[in-house]
This record gives structure tokens, C-alpha cells and sequence, in this order.
């Protein structure tokens, strides 16, 4: 029983200590101790949401960011897969190229935006392009593997009925690697919101990277923390949200 | 033998001809007039301008203020990380109310904290160290935490049999045995701390290289932006090698210790 009472389930223990976090805050930013400056209260800083709907149309800008990110998802995804796949079927070049692939998906992207910032100019094409670049890796590789591991029983009962080329695509290789593809594209999603964000809020333009960005330039502190705790609920969703999809999609198959 | 060495050599072959036409590609594109003049320069000028900054003092401080940044922030994220890491794995039931919560937050794009680091450490390099050591973190804690969990439970009860101290538990059992996932929490974060400080750099700043690389956009010296990026590259990908040779060094230790291997 006591045991119980000291150790609730991690959910509660989880929220009864965020809730003593933002208590600690508050007390702490009404008390002077932390200047409002800084660190408004969060008092101040929950509000002030509903602000950013009013003042800084938080829908359209979502609506953006996501815009760009599913833009991104889907060039990156329709590329990564057919060079995936090229990988997977020409041996020479598998052996050749995964381990430039590999490398690129280790490599700190995000830095190039200069490079596609004088290719295409501050606007969306810039934004989904580096978005598509963080997409691209992780599906290539993921296409090749789940190719590549797709069980040699399949392969011989695709050959058994006689299937043609395009039936042994999409019959066979298809749906058997389908699910290693779309562990690559999860990640892809995950690193385009983060490439997209980011890249708004460097060359403040689109979503709401570019909200934060304006917020902090104007010295809004509330609603900058407000703004950035929107963008930090909305990925921990989107998170979540292709978390959940994975797991559907491999029960459903 | 002459079947592999074939096959080598018809890999090398891809290798080279894809290099060169990707070089093709980039002068044929920068000459072509698609794009505005000077967007794609001659990799002849970015070579010239590799040269011509190779010998700058002003570089080379930029390049130092950088390499300070990212190893301090990557330094401190790293130590955090561990310490947070190996207490998440420790303890089950901290580990279930706190790494969910960290787990999200690394999928959030942590240039978005640059603004409130501005606002507590200035423009300076703190805001800058400070970033870095926030993207590396979180790498490092949930690769520590798997990783705890995944040790060889023998191990820890040879240690409760030789009841042995926190301190050398951690030493002796918890550290050894965990030098694959510190390794890839090293790698993981010293690519993140780069981005986190580069980035910080590109958005306020009067020093670094991203500051160097901004000016070199506003003045449309694209040769020299085009220079350090792939001096900054060149650094991302030195140091990921550095980590993986030096963590492969401590010995025959680590590998008896990691359950995979036993």
C-alpha cells in the first residue's frame, strides 16, 4: 500500500512532477527571482496561445509547416525509394553507393541550406528542398534493406507462378519490405519537421519557425515561449502520431 | 581471389565514374545559365578559394571560435547526458516517468530553443555552447538508458556479490560495459552539437564559421561560402571518425562485457 502511494504510475509521477515544475516557475517568476525578461510565468506564457491564434494566425502557419514537411515527405520518399531500389537491384552499385549513403544520412545536412538558399531563393522551394534532402537517406537505406531481406521462399513462389515483372513487384517485393520502407519514412518525417522548423526560423520565412523567429525579434517573451512550446507539443504529436501508424500498419498486414 | 578483385575493381569503377559525373554535373549546371551567374561556381574557384583561406589568419580565428563551441557544448551535453542516461537505466521506474518525455523532445527541432538561449546567455558563444550541449544531450541520455537495460544482468550481480560501491559499479561494470552505446551517443551527438552551434552561429553572431559563411552569402562570394561549407563538412566528418577509432581502443574488456557479444 505504501509502496503504492510513494510510487503511482509513471503517467501520474510524470504529470505531478511537471506540475511542480511550472509551480516552482510561477512562484519563482512572481517572486522576482527569475526575471519575467527571461522566463515569464507560465501563467503568462499559456495564455498567450490563444494569442497567437488571434494575432499571428498560429492555423495558417501551422497549416504551412505541415504543408511543406508532406511536400517534402513525398519528393524525398518518391526519390529515395526508386534509388533504393536501384541499389537493391543492380549488386555493383548496392556495394558501391550504400556506404555514400550511409555517410550522407550521418552527415549534419541542415548546414547546406546556404548552398539551397542561392539556389532557389528565401522562399517555400528552399524550405521543402532541405526538408526532402533529411527525408532522403533514411529511405534509400530503408528501401534497400527491406529489398534486400525480403525472404528467398517469396522470391521462389513468385517464380513458381510464373508472376510477371511488375506482379513480382507488387505482389512480392512490395509488400514484404513495405515495412522496413516505412520505418526509413518515419524517420524521414520526423527529420523533415525538424529540417522544415528550423530552416523557417533561420531565413524567416514560412510557418512557424518564422513566428518564433518574429516573436523573438520583437522582444514578445510570452508569446515566444508560447510559440515555441506549440512547436515543441506539435512535433511531440507528430511523433507520436507516425509512432502509432507504424504499429498499425504491421498489425494490419 | 580474381573474382573478388574483379568485383573490387568494378566497384571502384561506379565509385570514380559517379564522382566525376557528379563534377560534370555541377560545372555543366553552373555553366548552363539555368541558374543566376555565380550561384553554381567552377569547383576550380572553390578550390582557389579553399587555398586562399587556408592561409587567413581571420579564418582560422572563426574556425577556432567554432571548434571551441562545438567541443564544449558537445563536451558538456555528452557528460549530462551520461549521467542522466546511466541514472534513467538504473532506475526502472525513473527511467518509465522521464524518457518518454525525452524521447519526444528529441524529435523536436532544438533551434527553436536558440531564442530563449539568446535571451539567457547573449550572443556571445555561450548561447552557441549552450545550444550544441542541448542538441547532444538527448542522443546520449536515451542511447545510455537502452543501453543499461540491455547490460548482461550477470554482470550487475557479480557486482552486488562483491558489494561493491555506487561509484565502483559505475566504474568498474556500468562504463566498460557500455562503450558501444557511448559510442553511439558520441557519434549521434557530436553531429547534432556541429548543427546546434553552426546554426546558432548563422542566425546572431560576430564570430564562427557559420558567421564567416553568412558574410560570404551577403557579399555573394559564393566560391568562399561554398569553401567552408566543406570545411565545415570536412570537421563533421573528421570528428565522427576520430570517436569511432579512439572508442574502438579501450580493449578486451568492453567487448566481454557487452551482452551481444557473450
Amino acid at each position: 500500500m505504501i509502496t503504492s502511494i510513494l510510487r503511482p504510475p509513471p503517467i501520474i509521477a510524470r504529470m505531478a512532477f511537471f506540475a511542480v515544475l511550472l509551480g516552482a516557475w510561477e512562484w519563482a517568476s512572481r517572486m522576482g527571482m527569475v526575471s519575467r525578461f527571461i522566463a515569464p510565468p507560465p501563467s503568462e506564457v499559456v495564455p498567450a496561445i490563444g494569442l497567437l491564434y488571434h494575432d499571428n494566425e498560429l492555423v495558417t502557419r501551422f497549416l504551412r509547416t505541415f504543408g511543406q514537411v508532406f511536400a517534402a515527405s513525398g519528393i524525398g520518399a518518391a526519390l529515395g525509394m526508386i534509388i533504393g531500389w536501384w541499389l537493391h537491384h543492380n549488386k555493383n552499385a548496392g556495394r558501391a553507393f550504400t556506404d555514400w549513403f550511409a555517410a550522407i544520412a550521418a552527415a549534419p545536412l541542415v548546414l547546406l541550406f546556404p548552398l539551397f538558399l542561392v539556389l532557389f531563393g528565401r522562399n517555400a522551394s528552399t524550405i521543402i528542398a532541405m526538408g526532402a534532402v533529411a527525408v532522403l537517406p533514411p529511405i534509400i537505406l530503408k528501401t534497400k534493406e527491406g529489398l534486400d531481406h525480403v525472404p528467398p521462399v517469396l522470391i521462389n513462389v513468385g517464380r513458381t507462378f510464373n508472376l510477371t515483372r511488375w506482379q513480382h513487384i507488387r505482389l512480392i517485393m512490395m509488400p514484404a519490405s513495405l515495412p522496413t520502407i516505412f520505418t526509413g519514412l518515419r524517420l524521414g518525417l520526423v527529420f523533415a519537421l525538424i529540417n522544415v522548423v528550423g530552416v523557417e526560423y533561420l531565413i524567416g520565412f514560412g510557418g512557424m519557425g518564422l513566428m518564433i523567429a518574429e516573436l523573438g525579434d520583437r522582444f514578445e517573451v510570452a508569446g515566444m515561449y508560447a510559440a515555441i512550446l506549440f512547436v515543441v507539443l506539435c512535433s511531440a504529436c507528430f511523433f507520436w502520431f507516425t509512432a502509432r501508424l507504424e504499429t498499425w500498419l504491421l498489425q494490419t498486414r | 581471389m580474381a573474382v573478388a578483385n574483379e568485383m573490387i575493381s568494378r566497384v571502384t569503377l561506379y565509385r570514380v565514374s559517379a564522382a566525376l559525373f557528379l563534377l560534370a554535373l555541377w560545372e555543366a549546371a553552373g555553366a548552363s545559365g539555368l541558374f543566376f551567374k555565380g550561384v553554381l561556381p567552377s569547383t576550380w574557384f572553390i578550390g582557389k578559394s579553399l587555398i586562399r583561406l587556408s592561409g587567413d589568419p581571420v579564418f582560422w580565428g572563426h574556425f577556432s571560435v567554432t571548434l571551441f563551441e562545438i567541443l564544449a557544448g558537445f563536451g558538456i551535453g555528452s557528460l549530462v547526458g551520461v549521467i542522466v542516461g546511466l541514472a534513467l537505466g538504473m532506475n526502472r521506474y525513473s527511467g518509465q516517468i522521464f524518457e518518454p518525455v525525452i524521447e519526444y523532445l528529441a524529435a523536436t527541432p532544438k533551434v527553436v530553443f536558440l531564442p530563449i538561449l539568446l535571451i539567457l546567455f547573449g550572443i556571445g558563444v555561450g548561447s552557441k555552447i549552450s545550444l550544441a550541449a542541448l542538441s547532444c544531450f538527448f542522443p546520449m541520455t536515451l542511447s545510455l538508458a537502452a543501453g543499461v537495460r540491455g547490460m548482461n544482468p550477470m554482470f550487475l550481480r557479480v557486482g552486488q556479490t562483491l558489494n561493491l560501491s555506487l561509484m565502483q559499479r559505475v566504474r568498474m561494470i556500468y562504463l566498460p560495459a557500455l562503450v558501444p552505446p557511448i559510442s553511439t551517443g558520441l557519434r549521434l551527438g557530436f553531429g547534432i552539437a556541429t548543427v546546434g552551434a553552426l546554426l546558432s552561429e548563422i542566425k546572431l553572431s560576430n564570430k564562427g564559421l557559420g558567421h564567416a559563411a553568412m558574410q560570404a552569402y551577403a557579399r555573394f562570394d559564393i566560391p568562399t561560402m561554398m569553401a567552408i561549407l566543406i570545411v565545415i563538412f570536412a570537421l563533421a566528418g573528421l570528428g565522427n571518425m576520430l570517436i569511432g577509432s579512439i572508442i574502438r581502443l579501450p580493449g578486451p574488456n568492453t567487448r566481454r562485457l557487452t551482452k551481444d557479444r557473450t
